[in-house]
């Protein structure tokens, strides 16, 4: 079974590549170049799995999953972008997105991020699992008395995985390598993104936009 | 100064003070914001009232001017205080006090005459007003900071107060002289030509001092837009023109498009050129971008941590930066480059997706892996491991302890 997808970008030139690259990998269900057409579009057409782009005029991508949310909660998102600065880059993961890859990423590799997104996993990118590794970084120990001290670290394991995914290697390679299956590595990944998502960790903002003062 | 005053550098701003209300807490307030007693308040109020009754006219005045505390346009009415200078409601609670005291000595007979008190006491008062007013314009970065707050005409509507004052003062006193009635015929004509030129020109000269500021925004966008253009004009356009020209080979242009991307990201950023950090990570990433254009093959660099640029780090950067040059020659595709720096150690990996090769294969006269590589990284007591897979790819793993 192929995946729906809606592509959300301002750029119609760039609507339109994604579009013919997905050709007969992808089902594209339509595509919307503003905020408000693209919630009404996504509400209306329920795809798998939208592509969306972190900047767009009026909120952007992370407005789109804001105003999504009220009436699809469970709507998945792939971040497209040629951003690559940490602060979208997390901004936009903290919001709901499920991965999120730039936009010098082929058609089949962009089908494939599609597919796992569709299927509840996450896609992370070299440089966005730099950013993970980076962001956690330093967190030493757990805040004490804190409930959700795990939300706030990293297992030993999501490091390895996450940092064979900055060197370069795919999911079934990095399987290969530890020894475990493509779907562990894959749970690994989804927990990383959970905690990314839900850990409070005050840092994990601030570092983001720390970052760029010192970029 | 009162404890309840919200920062203590500033004193509260000048309202009835209800809490400390004895009739309608103008002097609560009042002494509040002077930081004195409102007892000593108080008695040179009742003082003045016995005296004339210009006490209870001054309280009823300053009662309807003044808003409570908590009101909402209070915080309107509250004047910011510049440094080194007083706020109005200092001047005018100095002001009462004044009249208060000449209004004393005037009911004890203490007085030298109307005629010459007031118009002294006026001209006072305008010529500080004007005296404070030039030295603050003197002084540019206050000015400037008025200027650029919305309403900066105060600034000139103080001076206008001050000379009002001035000349009022001399009108008094020539009154009082009798000096004024030969001028009456030449001055009334005078005063009504004034204030129609006031009414016609002043629209006229608020567009003006709009216009000006106006224009002055535009000069500043117009300089940016400058600035942008002269950019773009120097790199992306320039990079246009030659992909256009190259059209026919795809490499190079893929190797131009992503060279002006990579420029115009750092531009963006507002980073310096990456040379002048002296950091690992910027040293890696500008090495992957000497690589990107002399191979025309991208290189992914991902950092986590960064370290200064010591000279193991630099030997560390070297054999990075030959290992990518081995994968942009000999690997198929981009190449990945991952480094990560903690407190004890640095590791950089180098990644390709070639057909791989065998280290012991290598000739022995091939300086590339076996010298620029391995030996550095040992001769800098750090490791050089080659993993390759033939079919999957090459990996180099450079570690380094960190001093």
């Amino acid at each position: 079974m192929t995946s729906s997808v809606v592509i959300v970008d301002d750029h119609q030139l760039f609507r339109a590549g994604v579009r013919a690259e997905l050709d007969g990998l992808v089902e594209v269900l339509g595509d919307a170049a503003t905020v408000e057409d693209a919630v009404r579009c996504i509400v209306e057409l329920a795809p798998d799995v939208v592509l969306l782009d972190v900047q767009m005029p009026g909120g952007g991508g992370v407005q789109v999953i804001r105003d999504v949310a009220k009436a699809r909660p469970a709507q998945r998102f792939l971040a497209l972008s040629v951003s690559d600065a940490a602060e979208d880059v997390i901004a936009i993961i903290r919001a709901g997105a499920r991965g999120y890859v730039t936009k010098t990423i082929s058609g089949p590799e962009l089908a494939d991020a599609v597919r796992r997104v569709a299927d509840g996993d996450a896609v992370f990118s070299p440089r966005l699992a730099g950013f993970v590794l980076d962001a956690f970084a330093g967190a030493g120990q757990p805040i004490p008395s804190a409930v959700d001290a795990e939300l706030d670290q990293l297992t030993a394991r999501e490091r390895e995985v996450l940092q064979h995914i900055a060197r370069g290697y795919l999911y079934k390679e990095i399987g290969a390598r530890l020894h475990i299956s493509a779907k562990t590595v894959e749970a690994h990944v989804s927990a990383v993104l959970r905690k990314l998502q839900l850990s409070n960790r005050h840092e994990l903002s601030r570092w983001a936009v720390e970052r760029r003062l010192v970029d | 100064m009162s404890a309840a005053s919200p920062q203590a550098s500033q004193p509260p701003p000048l309202r009835r003070h209800r809490d400390g209300a004895v009739f309608g807490g103008v002097c609560a307030g009042l002494g509040r914001r002077l930081g004195l007693d409102p007892i000593v308040l108080r008695v040179v109020f009742i003082a003045m009232t016995a005296a004339g009754g210009l006490g209870a006219v001054l309280y009823a005045l300053l009662w309807a001017a003044l808003p409570a505390e908590g009101e909402a346009r209070a915080a309107r009415m509250r004047v910011p205080r510049v440094p080194g200078g007083d706020s109005w409601s200092v001047a005018a609670g100095m002001g009462m006090l004044v009249l208060a005291l000449l209004l004393l000595f005037r009911q004890w007979g203490l007085w030298v005459g109307d005629g010459l008190v007031w118009p002294v006491v006026l001209a006072a008062a305008g010529g500080g007003v004007i005296w404070r007013q030039s030295a603050r314009a003197a002084d540019p970065a206050p000015a400037r900071e008025a200027a650029a707050r919305p309403g900066g005409g105060s600034a000139l509507g103080r001076a206008a107060l001050g000379v009002a004052l001035v000349v009022g003062a001399a009108l008094l006193f020539l009154y009082f002289n009798d000096a004024l009635r030969p001028a009456r015929d030449v001055l009334l004509p005078a005063v009504v030509v004034l204030v129609a030129g006031t009414l016609i020109l002043a629209p006229w000269w608020i567009r003006l001092v709009r216009g000006l500021a106006d224009e002055r925004a535009e000069r500043i966008r117009s300089q940016e837009r400058a600035e942008l253009a002269a950019h773009l004009h120097d790199s992306v356009l320039q990079t246009l023109a030659l992909m256009q020209r190259r059209v026919d080979d795809p490499r190079e242009v893929a190797a131009l498009a992503r060279r002006q991307e990579r420029e115009l990201r750092a531009w963006l950023n507002g980073g310096r050129a990456l040379g002048e950090r002296g950091t690992l990570a910027a040293a890696l990433e500008l090495a992957a971008a000497e690589v990107e254009d002399d191979h025309g093959v991208a290189v992914d660099v991902v950092t986590v941590g960064d370290a200064p640029l010591s000279e193991e780090a630099e030997a560390l950067v070297a054999a990075a930066r030959e290992a990518m040059v081995n994968a942009a020659k000999f690997g198929d595709g981009a190449v990945s480059v991952y480094a990560g720096v903690d407190e004890h150690e640095v590791e950089v990996f180098v990644r390709d997706r070639g057909p791989g090769f065998e280290l012991e294969a290598v000739p022995a006269d091939r300086r590339g892996v076996r010298e620029s590589i391995v030996g550095r990284m040992q001769r800098h007591g750090g490791t050089a491991q080659v993993h390759s897979v033939a079919g999957e790819g090459t990996e180099v793993e450079l570690r380094m302890r960190r001093a």
